[in-house]
């Protein structure tokens, strides 16, 4: 496309072309992305600098007199509360524990699914099945799965003896978060098996055949071709997955609601529940804005890995 | 393959091991759901975990259909996923376009302000948003579900749209346009027929987006015959909690619409995957 202002500035453009080419040029694609960009200020962006500013506030629909600014009480008191040093140790393992998983598996699926095989295709429709399934049913159906009245989980377990006797592991502190975090692999593997795919057909195959030829061990060929050519693109997916995983809230809302005695308590059910249950805003904003520092703390770090593996 | 390198019979069973052990771990879930949906009351305790239950019946999805409010709570969702997904669609192609064929001053603003509101917790504006819809009255309707949904979906739904766009090479409109076509025309004649699998994709993506979204329907919805299908599921599932096989009969239809819309993608999702594929 030729640049507005040659058009525009060209000598002896008649008024109406000129007024043509503005329009085409400066007017119309504001037409066109008008609506998108008023829904995402009015829905998003003002509200999100309205919600940084109730943090420091005291907005509680339960005491509806009490509002009013309170500076930065909301912080300190952040800084006293137990649940929240909890809910952060918490978030952690959860994005941790989810995030290794999700990817060692999905990256499996993936090294499994590249050469053809028998039934290949009907084999790939059912393992990403996982993907399509709305988030608040995977929560209930783990849930019951779990259950020992119900699910045949527990029953296993404590036939093979990593159990004691078949009880619900969403009710014991000790063990509740390997809960959600078993229903978030099953999720989350379709997702890292599709991404790692498409990054490993584009692999050239010549590499393999060479590897081969000069008799690499299959084990050979995966960590001298395999894994150099995939660990940039898996160490960037890997990292902003884990941001998304952090703020993940349905699943440990469904499962636990961050109970028993906090043990699943994350930073976002935390904010969820505050708001929703106790309709206490301005705490509940406070938490959000930490959660959001916490992430671009993340974030920076990030920047920096990824400066470091391009260079090399 | 096999010219150069033929494996073992050893290494070969493990892969088909391997491949039965992914399909069990992905289906085992959904089959034990409706399993449970499928087992007589009388038998659900019975049975314990016999993978094959003794007898069928279709008696808790009757109950589930005729005698309770899910069939509101499926009808109410149906309403706010497709009028979300077509919103989302139609405002998100607009822009798409607008990013894939123009450049004009303040683009790159607006990309960074799409990109912002997919980096922060969206949990952080559930607060504002309840604020802000229970001032306009609006708590409790469907259409304040539809309008939040939309602005959440229209970032990711126009990048995906400009992604389409992109592939499409940008002088068959001009060339219609030299024709005598207006804009419109071109894009009516030209480009929409050419765009209606990135259309169907968008859809069907926002769909499912909006299916499953709980938190903020949680939020905004109180009322019973207002509920969609996730609020009303839970609400039942901590109301009648020993209910097993209505809840889960209830489970299984909220994931009919989802099983329908990705069997109809996956055949995309594969074939774009393969197309590309180096034939090992």
């Amino acid at each position: 496309m030729s640049q507005p202002t040659t058009i525009a500035n060209a000598s002896g453009m008649p008024r109406t072309r000129f007024g043509r080419a503005y329009f085409r040029y400066a007017v119309e694609p504001w037409l066109y992305l008008s609506p998108a960009v008023l829904l995402i200020c009015f829905v998003m962006l003002i509200p999100l600098f309205i919600g940084v500013s109730y943090s420091v506030q005291s907005i509680n629909l339960l005491r509806p007199f009490d509002t009013g600014y309170i500076g930065l009480e909301n912080f300190a008191e952040l800084g006293d509360d137990k649940r929240f040093w909890t809910a952060m140790v918490n978030t952690f393992w959860w994005t941790f524990g989810s995030v290794t998983l999700q990817f060692l598996l999905g990256l499996g699926l993936a090294m499994l699914l590249t050469r053809p095989f028998h039934g290949k295709r009907i084999v790939q429709a059912l393992v990403f099945l996982p993907w399509a399934v709305p988030t608040f049913l995977i929560a209930l159906t783990w849930a019951w799965l779990l259950n020992p009245i119900i699910g045949p989980l527990p029953h296993w377990w404590a036939a093979m003896g990593i159990l004691g006797e078949p009880y619900n592991i969403l009710s014991n502190p000790e063990t509740a978060m390997w809960g959600p975090i078993m229903a978030n692999v099953w999720y989350g593997v379709p997702f890292f098996a599709i991404t790692l795919l498409a990054a490993l057909q584009s692999i050239p195959g010549e590499l393999y055949e060479a590897a081969e030829i000069d008799g690499a061990t299959p084990w050979q060929c995966f960590t001298k071709i395999t894994l150099p050519f995939l660990g940039p693109m898996i160490a960037i997916t890997v990292m902003l997955r884990a941001i998304w995983v952090a703020n993940f809230a349905d699943l440990i809302y469904v499962m636990t609601g961050g109970g028993p005695a906090n043990s699943t308590q994350i930073l976002s059910t935390y904010i969820f529940t505050t708001a929703f249950r106790k309709l206490d805003f301005g705490y509940a904003s406070a938490i959000a804005v930490a959660l959001l520092a916490v992430l671009f703390v993340y974030a920076a770090l990030l920047l920096v890995i990824r400066a470091k593996l391009v260079k090399t | 393959m096999a010219s150069a390198f033929r494996p073992s019979p050893v290494m070969v069973t493990l892969k088909y091991a391997a491949i039965l052990g992914y399909v069990a771990f992905a289906l085992f879930p959904l089959y034990w759901l409706v399993k449970i949906a499928l087992t007589p009351d009388a038998l659900i305790f019975s049975d314990g975990t016999a993978l094959w239950p003794s007898a069928l019946t279709f008696d808790n999805f009757r109950k589930v259909i005729f005698q309770s409010d899910f069939m509101g709570y499926f009808t109410n969702s149906v309403i706010v996923s497709l009028s979300t997904a077509a919103a989302t669609t139609l405002i998100a192609a607009a822009a798409g376009y607008a990013f894939s064929r123009f450049r004009f001053r303040g683009k790159g603003i607006v990309i960074a302000l799409m990109l912002l509101t997919q980096m922060f917790p969206l949990l952080m504006i559930i607060a504002p948003i309840y604020k802000i819809v229970s001032s306009l009255g609006m708590l409790n309707s469907l259409t304040s579900l539809i309008v939040v949904y939309t602005a959440f979906n229209i970032p990711f739904a126009t990048f995906l749209m400009q992604s389409f766009f992109d592939g499409i090479p940008k002088d068959l409109e001009e060339a219609a346009m030299i024709d005598g076509c207006t804009r419109p025309q071109a894009l009516r004649l030209v480009i929409l027929p050419l765009t209606l699998p990135g259309l169907a994709a968008t859809l069907g993506f926002v769909f499912t987006a909006a299916w499953s979204e709980l938190l903020f329907a949680l939020m905004l919805i109180s009322k019973n015959d207002a509920m969609t299908f996730p609020v009303g599921l839970l609400t039942f599932v901590s109301k009648f909690s020993v209910d097993w096989g209505q809840m889960m009969a209830a489970g299984v239809l909220a994931l009919v619409p989802s099983c329908l819309f990705f069997f109809f993608i996956q055949r995309y999702l594969v074939q774009g995957l393969t197309s590309g594929a180096v034939k090992g």
